[in-house]
């Protein structure tokens, strides 16, 4: 068993939150409450330590100490007005003054727009799209289940491709959903369900192997039953 | 009561209990569990034995204790493959979490024995160079600037007194970016920007939960995934390293087989009542 006084704080904490698969009590109450109380404290600390005395602070002091030794305004001086733009953002706090808040934040989203409209575009379109339209027929041999077919056939290719269309044409509302669209519209249904099913039975290991590594630290580091 | 209602008013506490015991008593036992490589895979492994000795790598650490459990035995295996093939390793994130998380996986690759061997120093070999804030703009900023972006490492110590900082000037001076990813910012950052715009290689290791995400853009916007415990369990298999990932996977499959079982039992048990209902009504 750890001699480790983290270790134990570590795994009596892991116990309390477990402990609310059995029923809702104040053990776990009191983990969940240390757990945000830890989260909100480290992330606050973090930031000011990351952003607001590196980035904010020493840049505008030595910004002012140049200028304070005749060395002229320089660039760092623009920090200045992100330092505005953040306390800007504080006046959300005031009920009169929540209206500035919109500023700092049309200046996020604008930026933000800006800087993803072409990443998304080249990224997530045209080369997602370059991608999906690669040859499905090409010379040589080629196989289905057992017979040999004259010219090669890429499958998963045509597998990506038939998917796509079908499940475009689910998303395509300008055209009644009936007969041949209506019949692509339902394939295109079938490739979503396995994608979200997919998309589960990942998030099912993903939760599982957070459990694995927590038991695997009651067990091991804590314990001491598995090396 | 019928079987069949006592399978339909189960407590959900015992499923919790036999889960718990399918996690469990696995990391007791002894057995391996073959592991098969999927292509996504063997994506990253076949990036990285490409690369000559001496080519500069990025480790980017986009994670936190909460997914340690998945992908830290990634960022294990990969810097011992690294630093036992001579690969030169520079690690940071953008997550404040990220590079402590890789000290603790540096501290456990040194220990193995073929790395252990070469003897691999800081700031020769591999550095930290910490935590940046300013998620995508970093990476951003990273195309044309590095030194300008991280001045000093993790330790506080300008970046211009390490070897392995020498000329790197950008991407260009990076073979290759292994980025571990928990979510935002993450891999999709790391593909659209140091990928797609500046055009240096990027392969990711990631969570379970946002694997299925990441496979649209293998093969060729990433060189390879490696999908949640799974895909650390091929990585070691790949590379030679087994580790923890490993070790998990027959506590992963015991757990799968219970909620399986589970799924079944209850499928089952939903249409043999719903039967019942009918009959019943049927009779009336």
């Amino acid at each position: 068993m750890s001699v480790n006084l983290g270790v134990w704080v570590g795994a009596l904490l892991t116990l309390g939150i477990l402990s609310f698969l059995y029923r809702d009590n104040p053990v776990y109450k009191v983990c969940e409450a240390i757990f945000i109380g830890v989260s909100a404290g480290y992330w606050f600390v973090s930031l000011f330590w990351q952003n607001i005395q590196p980035k904010l602070y020493l840049n505008l002091r030595g910004a002012v100490e140049t200028l304070a030794s005749g060395g002229g305004i320089d660039s760092r001086w623009l920090y200045l007005i992100a330092g505005v733009l953040g306390v800007m953002m504080l006046m959300r706090l005031l009920p009169k003054a929540g209206w500035i808040a919109r500023w700092p934040l049309a200046f996020i989203v604008g930026t933000t727009a800006g800087l993803y409209l072409i990443t998304y575009l080249q990224s997530n379109a045209i080369n997602q799209i370059h991608d999906t339209l690669v040859p499905l027929v090409g010379r040589g041999e080629g196989r289905f289940l057992f017979i040999a077919l004259p010219f090669h056939v890429d499958w998963a290719a045509l597998l990506v491709f038939i998917g796509t269309v079908s499940g475009l044409v689910y998303f395509f509302f300008s055209v009644e959903h009936t007969r041949l669209a209506g019949k692509t519209a339902r394939l295109g249904i079938f490739f979503l369900m396995i994608t979200f099913g997919a998309s589960f039975g990942y998030t099912v290991m993903s939760r599982m192997s957070l459990l694995i590594g927590r038991m695997d630290f009651l067990v091991g580091d804590w314990l001491g039953l598995v090396h | 009561m019928s079987l069949l209602d006592r399978m339909l008013a189960v407590d959900r506490r015992w499923i919790f209990l036999l889960v718990a015991a399918a996690v469990t008593v696995p990391l007791f036992l002894e057995l391996e569990q073959k592991i098969e490589v999927t292509q996504e895979s063997r994506g990253v492994a076949d990036a990285l034995r490409a690369l000559p000795a001496g080519s500069r790598v990025i480790m980017a650490c986009d994670y936190d204790p909460g997914t340690a459990a998945e992908v830290q035995p990634m960022a294990i295996t990969f810097l011992k493959y690294c630093l036992s093939h001579q690969l030169r390793v520079i690690i940071m994130g953008l997550w404040p979490q990220g590079p402590m998380q890789a000290d603790l996986a540096l501290r456990d690759a040194l220990r193995d024995p073929a790395v252990a061997a070469l003897n691999p120093q800081y700031g020769v070999d591999y550095v930290n160079l910490g935590f940046q804030s300013g998620n995508e703009v970093v990476i951003q900023r990273m195309g044309s600037d590095i030194p300008a972006v991280f001045p000093r490492d993790s330790r506080g110590r300008p970046i211009g007194e390490f070897p392995i900082m020498e000329n790197v000037r950008n991407f260009g001076a990076v073979a290759y970016v292994f980025n571990i990813s928990a979510g935002y910012p993450g891999t999709v950052e790391w593909i659209q920007f140091a990928g797609d715009r500046f055009h240096a290689p990027v392969g990711s290791g990631t969570t379970a939960v946002s694997a299925p995400l990441y496979y649209t853009y293998f093969p060729r916007q990433v060189t390879g995934v490696l999908g949640g415990m799974k895909g650390a369990a091929e990585f070691e298999a790949l590379t030679g390293f087994p580790g923890k990932g490993s070790r998990f996977m027959l506590s992963q499959s015991f757990a799968h087989v219970v909620v399986i079982l589970f799924i079944v039992l209850g499928n089952i048990a939903f249409f043999l009542s719903r039967r019942r209902k009918r009959r019943a009504e049927g009779a009336a």
